[in-house]
């Protein structure tokens, strides 16, 4: 059962960057394994048009860029597996990944690509009505919102992106906003602000989501004069970032305080030898889809590399290669 | 009755026949070809079809083309799972799970 081939590397994730490093590794013939997890595809599995991809002039759905992403990593030879990782075991020459199937993989290297989590407020009723009016993907739930007024919640690209796209379905989009500023880039954000369905209330925090069995409205306070109101909405579409979803291995690897892997320098090597990160989980700066491909290729890089110097110093020997 | 080791497609019309009236327990899918998300759910519902054929029918519904089934069961989050069991819903799950996640929450009624 858990006695697999040790691989070159194990990439765990399977975004832009977990892929663009099954792509390299796979031509570096490194054999990688990848743990693709049920999140396959990662952020971009839930954006619409992505235009500033370059090489696509005319832009490409986010899901179409992942599946090319994939099937180019799968062209390679690369090994990819649905699965989630349960745990990992990071110290020593040979790295073991456990899947949540209980399956044990051994490899000497292995690139942490596992991306980010869309963040949620922390505000009552919004955890309950999940799935009942409560939504963190508009070009999953759009669709169901036609002809209804709802609230987007956020401030950054996201927020803008989600909220012109819903008014192809809704009647109204409230974009709530804590504060004044916006993170979001200037094209996107002129791009909402030209769309007469949307309005903006900013200065605004939201304080609860109201419903019983489906959301009925947002309460929210503004920030300035501290009054609570309440929208008559019946979906609350939460653009408010990401997390980075480090929790398998913070304990394994540095991390700073908010979570983010912490690698060295311009590199991608983490603090534990062998072991090397790429994309969102270790970007709080960027986040595009392109520099996560560009960091999964660097992380890709860095592996190989590693992997030809300590087999030259002959540090790993091959322990526990055949078992 | 139905032992199928791929997952069976319902619609609006098909759903009381093929889910409701099943007297094997019924995970019906919801989804739809523009959700990403739903193309992670698809083949972890493949392998949970093929290993628990006899025990579980695996359906699947595209909410574009059977509206009505979702409004009676309050859709508006794809992917949604609903566990029938003889006729009624039982479980509900939202968004895209793992293999031993899902296996997991039904767990205790198949």
């Amino acid at each position: 059962m858990s006695s697999q081939p040790t691989h070159g590397v194990i990439i765990i994730g399977s975004g832009p960057a977990g892929y663009t490093a099954a792509i390299y590794t796979a031509r570096a013939q490194l054999h990688p394994l990848v743990f693709e997890g049920t999140s396959f595809g990662g952020a971009l599995m839930t954006t619409t048009e992505v235009e500033n991809y370059p090489g696509f002039r005319a832009g490409i759905q986010g899901p179409e860029l992942m599946d090319e992403m994939r099937e180019q990593a799968l062209h390679f030879g690369a090994d990819l597996q649905i699965e989630d990782v349960e745990s990992v075991s990071l110290a020593g020459p040979i790295k073991e990944v456990v899947t949540a199937g209980g399956e044990t993989h051994r490899a000497r290297a292995v690139i942490l690509a596992m991306g980010a989590a869309a963040r949620y407020l922390g505000v009552p009723g919004e955890q309950e009505l999940l799935g009942r009016g409560v939504s963190v993907c508009a070009t999953c739930d759009g669709f169901f919102f036609k002809n209804q007024d709802i609230a987007v919640i956020g401030g950054g690209d996201s927020a803008m992106e989600e909220a012109t796209f819903l008014t192809k379905f809704a009647r109204s989009v409230t974009l709530v906003h804590r504060r004044e500023e916006f993170r979001a880039s200037k094209i996107m954000l002129e791009r909402a602000r030209a769309n007469d369905k949307i309005r903006f209330l900013t200065n605004t925090t939201v304080v609860a989501v109201d419903g019983d069995s489906t959301v009925t409205g947002l309460r929210v306070r503004n920030a300035l004069t501290g009054q609570e109101s309440t929208l008559a909405v019946t979906g609350v579409f939460i653009a408010v970032g990401h997390d980075p979803r480090s929790a398998l291995v913070r304990d394994v690897v540095d991390v700073d305080a908010e979570g983010y892997v912490q690698v060295w320098g311009r590199s991608t090597a983490t603090s534990v030898d062998g072991v090397f990160a790429a994309g969102d989980l270790v970007d709080r700066t960027y986040r595009q889809a392109i520099t996560a491909a560009g960091s999964g290729c660097a992380a890709a890089i860095d592996a190989e590399r590693w992997l030809a110097d300590t087999r030259d110093s002959g540090t790993t020997e091959m322990i526990g290669a055949h078992r | 009755m139905s032992t199928s080791t791929t997952p069976l497609t319902v619609t609006d019309d098909s759903f009381a026949a093929d889910v409701l009236a099943s007297t094997t327990p019924v995970l019906v899918d919801f989804w739809a070809a523009w959700c990403g998300p739903c193309k992670m759910v698809a083949p972890v519902l493949e392998e949970i079809a093929r290993e628990k054929a006899g025990v579980l029918t695996v359906a699947k519904i595209d909410v574009d083309a059977n509206p009505s089934t979702a409004r009676d069961f309050q859709v508006v989050s794809i992917p949604t799972l609903i566990l029938f069991k003889d006729g009624k819903p039982v479980t509900r799950i939202v968004g895209a799970k793992g293999k031993a996640a899902l296996l997991k929450e039904i767990a205790d009624v198949i």
